[in-house]
């Protein structure tokens, strides 16, 4: 553009996310006309690859669409799979397989507060620069995360793609001793996760607030992982069975991921730990209650910039959840350890809650044990809406900043939502035009 | 191989960049778990480009490229000849990157198909009709596998690197690995199809630990002789189909697994949905 007043600001590449993807804003006046949250991930078709594969392959095919949350769609699957042939688990396969969730969400979540997130707050370009200054947060956060990793490597045999899952159940009972052996540690995982939400809970957060209209599974006595109802702060509460008639996945030019609408009214929506903390503050256990109690977080949070907080206290819930659970699972080894299954014509759905928010999936499968077809939806396509949605709100309170800052800012924000881009995107770029 | 151990490397700390193609991530993430190693690292190695970690971006040349995913847009395409010009040396990590991934199966299909399939509105998305390995569009210097890559290899391949020395990554086959763990031969003992003995060690051989089969991560080992074994467990009563998907997974586009796959294919002249050649 050629007219001086328009003001271009340019960032190649977004960082300290899960992939790549871009970001487009046009500012004309106080006016923001276009922000874009672009996601280039090259498509891979996982939904049609599948297509054609046996029902017992699914479980190691689907964790390939992330590194990060394997676990999350391998649960979905089964869940999804179990249901289309009419089987149903036991309680120690549940039980076990929350304890490779919470595993998961450890992991999932200490790196992103320790690597990704907290430099933002402590002005840092990385977690590597700020080891150098705060070496004992880092370490904090990698050995929580090497907790997470042991955790899947016990109950699912290896801590990213797990070979242990399976439809029905698992191949093997994890070894009683390990899962003891995780105790310990699991012990200080609890209290250094207090810790995480002590210390996160000072950080300073820009003055950002809006009201979400919050999505996530909700479930009877527990804090939702691999069950639940899906519910809405605006009063939606259904079954998984009817979520594809009030969500939809909308394709935008600007984007290989596909978004997610909430109909009928099409609007944007939040999933994910603030998502969960403000729909399910009861069911947390305990200990993370009073952690959320004591670092002063008002519920419902509205700052998406305290999602850290909310990622602290899921990690506290985690380790508590795992230490209850394992106590009980060391004590009673897992027998059967699966459900076995006949192949039929059927069609399932299920949903469970990923750390970064609800992943729904759907399958078709044949009496020839084959899966016909499938749909799966990633929380950060739920959430990508959402995020145009706060860059829209917000720009137009920090345009008088400098391009630096608020590049940054947006930057800032956009890692609020933990994205991750494998699921859903790649390449992040970031232009923005003022007029 | 262009390893050159008398070679020194360029200066004191070698410099390291990271890039992903299409992937799932879980093989640049095994860097930020290195065996609790990665401080260390960091300490070893200048970390230029890396953008999941950090947001310092320095340009290039660098001396060493870690390359995760494979290549399907013919702009990725560009993208890893200009890397290549970058890296002093390029080492590609993970199955996406050595054999094109789990993703490689659209090779076997029909691209409008997968379009169509997934994206209502196919014009906005521009794709390759294949997925595939780096090695075909650039030199590779080195290649780890594995779906994950492990992390013990990949602080092995550090340490060759910050050394000047080659890594040392075994070519045998995940058979060894199971004898040497005390693991009973699934495919002998409970008569599972089991890829060990035609797949490159390095994950510890955990499946059939766990009383299943090996399903090929860390793709062919050396010197294999694939027909002689699926025709074991095809005579064994295993049907044609499912030893083609056996084959065909998350390195099925590896040349030897590739072409086992379209020979089993080709003899049974089975319909599996959705693969049909063109």
């Amino acid at each position: 553009m050629s007219d001086p007043t328009i003001r271009k600001i340019t960032v190649k590449a977004l960082t300290r996310v899960e992939g790549e993807g871009s970001l487009r804003v046009r500012v004309v006046g106080e006016r923001v006309e276009i922000a874009e949250f672009s996601i280039y991930e090259p498509p891979r078709f996982f939904e049609k690859l599948v297509q054609g594969r046996a029902i017992r392959e699914l479980p190691d095919i689907v964790a390939r669409i992330c590194g990060i949350c394997p676990v999350a769609y391998q649960m979905s699957a089964c869940g999804a799979l179990e249901q289309a042939l009419g089987i149903v688990t036991t309680p120690g396969i549940e039980a076990l397989r929350r304890v490779l969730y919470c595993g998961e969400w450890i992991q999932s979540h200490a790196l992103h507060i320790h690597l990704l997130h907290a430099p933002d707050f402590l002005g840092h370009e990385s977690g590597l620069s700020l080891a150098k200054v705060a070496p004992e947060l880092v370490e904090r956060g990698l050995r929580l995360k090497a907790l997470g990793n042991r955790i899947m490597e016990v109950v699912g045999g290896r801590a990213v793609h797990p070979i242990n899952v399976t439809v029905g159940g698992f191949y093997k009972p994890p070894d009683s001793a390990a899962l003891r052996g995780l105790l310990p540690e699991l012990e200080w995982g609890l209290a250094a996760a207090e810790e995480v939400v002590r210390e996160t809970s000072r950080f300073e957060f820009p003055d950002f607030t809006r009201e979400y209209e919050c999505v996530c599974l909700k479930a009877e006595g527990e804090y939702p992982m691999n069950h639940g109802r899906v519910v809405s702060t605006g009063g939606l509460d259904i079954d998984v069975a009817d979520y594809e008639r009030h969500f939809q996945e909308r394709q935008v030019s600007w984007s290989t991921a596909l978004q997610s609408v909430m109909l009928p009214e099409e609007k944007p929506y939040l999933c994910g730990p603030m998502a969960r903390l403000n729909l399910c503050f009861e069911q947390l256990p305990p200990r993370a209650r009073a952690a959320a109690e004591s670092s002063g977080l008002e519920l419902p949070i509205t700052n998406s910039f305290r999602s850290i907080v909310a990622r602290g206290i899921e990690i506290v819930a985690a380790c508590e959840e795992a230490i209850r659970l394992v106590q009980a699972a060391a004590a009673a080894p897992l027998a059967p350890c699966r459900v076995a299954f006949e192949p039929r014509d059927g069609v399932g759905c299920h949903a469970t809650e990923a750390p970064r928010g609800i992943l729904y999936h759907r399958y078709e499968i044949g009496a020839d044990g084959l899966v016909k077809g499938a749909v799966i939806v990633p929380p950060t396509s739920q959430n990508q809406g959402q995020v145009e949605a706060d860059l829209r709100d917000m720009l137009p309170g920090i345009l008088d900043r400098g391009d630096e800052e608020v590049r940054h800012r947006c930057e800032h924000l956009i890692r609020n939502y933990d994205p991750c881009i494998s699921c859903a995107t790649h390449f992040l770029r970031l232009e923005i035009e003022r007029a | 191989m262009m390893f050159t151990p008398q070679q020194p490397p360029t200066r004191t700390k070698p410099s390291l960049a990271v890039f992903k193609f299409a992937s799932c991530d879980g093989c640049q993430l095994q860097l930020l778990d290195a065996q609790g190693k990665l401080l260390e690292i960091a300490d070893r190695v200048q970390i230029d480009h890396f953008l999941e970690a950090s947001s310092k971006v320095v340009p290039g040349p660098y001396d060493v490229g870690l390359v995760e995913g494979s290549i399907s847009t013919a702009h990725d395409a560009e993208r890893i000849r200009e890397i290549r010009r970058q890296c002093r040396m390029l080492v590609t990590i993970g199955a996406c990157a050595t054999s094109g991934g789990i993703q490689a199966l659209r090779n076997w299909g029909r691209i409008d198909d997968f379009l169509g399939a997934v994206y209502a509105s196919p014009q906005y998305i521009t794709t390759l009709a294949t997925s595939t390995a780096i090695a075909d569009h650039v030199p590779v210097d080195f290649e780890l596998r594995g779906c994950p890559i492990d992390t013990r290899q990949l602080v092995e391949l550090i340490t060759a690197l910050v050394l000047g020395r080659k890594p040392r990554v075994p070519g045998y086959a995940v058979c060894v690995e199971c004898k040497a763990r005390g693991t009973v031969c699934v495919a002998v003992a409970k008569g599972i199809p089991c890829l060990g003995p035609v797949t490159q060690a390095g994950c510890g051989a955990i499946c059939p630990a766990h009383d299943r089969e090996c399903f090929g991560c860390y793709g062919p080992a050396e010197a294999v002789n694939l027909v002689s074994l699926t025709g074991f467990y095809e005579h064994r009563g295993t049907p044609r189909e499912d030893l083609t998907r056996l084959v065909r997974s998350f390195n099925g586009y590896a040349p030897e697994f590739r072409a086992e796959s379209d020979r089993l294919e080709e003899e049974d002249k089975g319909d599996i949905p959705g693969f049909h050649h063109e």
